[in-house]
């Protein structure tokens, strides 16, 4: 086998020094922080939801409604929310990366992912924010003494 | 890759075998493909269940019994083992992705990424030993 020597430059493109924010750096060092808080923020949703108490059976409106009455939870979930869905729509885009190898239907594939992860976000949040323990029958959730006054 | 050394003869040039398999790789073969393999698969699973989980969540701002309803099949016993299966799915991305990341930043977890794979696995175990039990006998009465 002969070697065939190859003229310099030997790579097609030249290495450039891209300026600016290295975007892929960020994303892949969020993967790891984020990955951090949500160990401690999922196992806390799973014990809380899942452990506690009566478990799944416990679960039902009220249920939420006695969490979101505490800005604790307010907060651990809307974290969750946040770190969750972003650190997941992320790991998809490298999916995407990895699998999808038509350039049209991978950027079509990839804003989709991205809309569709905006449109989460948005909705999430507006559920946590403007939650209403006394909205449709109480008589239904078991509240009517909280909800009397209104 | 030159094949002769030209100009310096004087040192003898380096006899260079090929291994008889890739050896070496953090990535390719046993422990660090498979946890690689699995970590994408539960990756996955857990981020379709996401999406359905903020879509029957948001049912709370819709009525209290559109939520119930819904929330309601999540007592079944099939969707409990569905429960049971997405916990070890978490259980497992959470500790693999520790592993990852002492991989990253500390040369210890570079060295020893395949004990850790099996610690991650002994972990798996026993937070599952835990919650198994428990959150069947929620689903199924015990
Ligand atoms: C429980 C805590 C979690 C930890 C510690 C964790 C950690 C990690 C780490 C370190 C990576 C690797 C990123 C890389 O290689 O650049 C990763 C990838 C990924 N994670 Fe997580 N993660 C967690 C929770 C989640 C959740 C809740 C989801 C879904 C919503 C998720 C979905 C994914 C996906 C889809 C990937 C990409 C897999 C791949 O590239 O093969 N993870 N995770």
């Amino acid at each position: 086998m002969t070697t065939e020597p190859v003229e310099w430059p030997r790579t097609a493109r030249a290495a450039t020094r891209n300026r600016g924010i290295n975007w892929e750096k960020w994303g892949w060092v969020y993967m790891r922080v984020s990955g951090v808080a949500l160990v401690v923020l999922i196992f806390g949703h799973l014990f809380v939801n899942l452990v506690a108490g009566e478990g799944v059976n416990a679960i039902d409106f009220a249920f939420v409604a006695g969490k979101w009455a505490d800005p604790f939870y307010i907060v651990w979930d809307t974290l969750l929310l946040w770190l969750a869905l972003i650190h997941g729509a992320n790991g998809m885009r490298t999916l995407v990366n990895d699998y999808v190898y038509r350039p049209k239907v991978r950027k079509w594939t990839l804003r989709a992912l991205f809309a569709s992860t905006a449109v989460l976000l948005l909705l999430g949040t507006l559920v946590i924010y403007t939650f209403d323990p006394c909205i449709g029958d109480p008589q239904s959730s078991g509240l009517q003494e909280l909800c009397a006054g209104r | 890759m030159a094949s002769s050394p030209s100009g310096a003869a004087t040192t003898p040039a380096p006899t260079i075998t090929a291994p008889k398999r890739p050896a070496g790789t953090l990535y390719r073969g046993r422990e660090g493909m498979w946890s690689w393999v699995l970590h994408r698969i539960t990756g996955v699973a857990i981020y379709f269940f996401l999406l359905v989980h903020l879509l029957d969540t948001a049912l709370v701002r819709v009525s209290p019994e559109a939520y119930d309803a819904v929330i309601n099949t999540y007592k079944t016993p099939i969707m409990g083992l569905g429960e049971a299966g997405l916990v070890a799915a978490i259980v497992f991305h959470a500790f693999n992705g520790l592993r990852i990341i002492l991989i990253d930043f500390w040369s210890f977890g570079t060295k020893h990424h395949r004990a850790m794979f099996w610690v991650v696995i002994a972990l798996w175990a026993v937070t599952m030993a835990a919650f198994l039990p428990r959150h069947l006998m929620h689903v199924f009465g015990g």
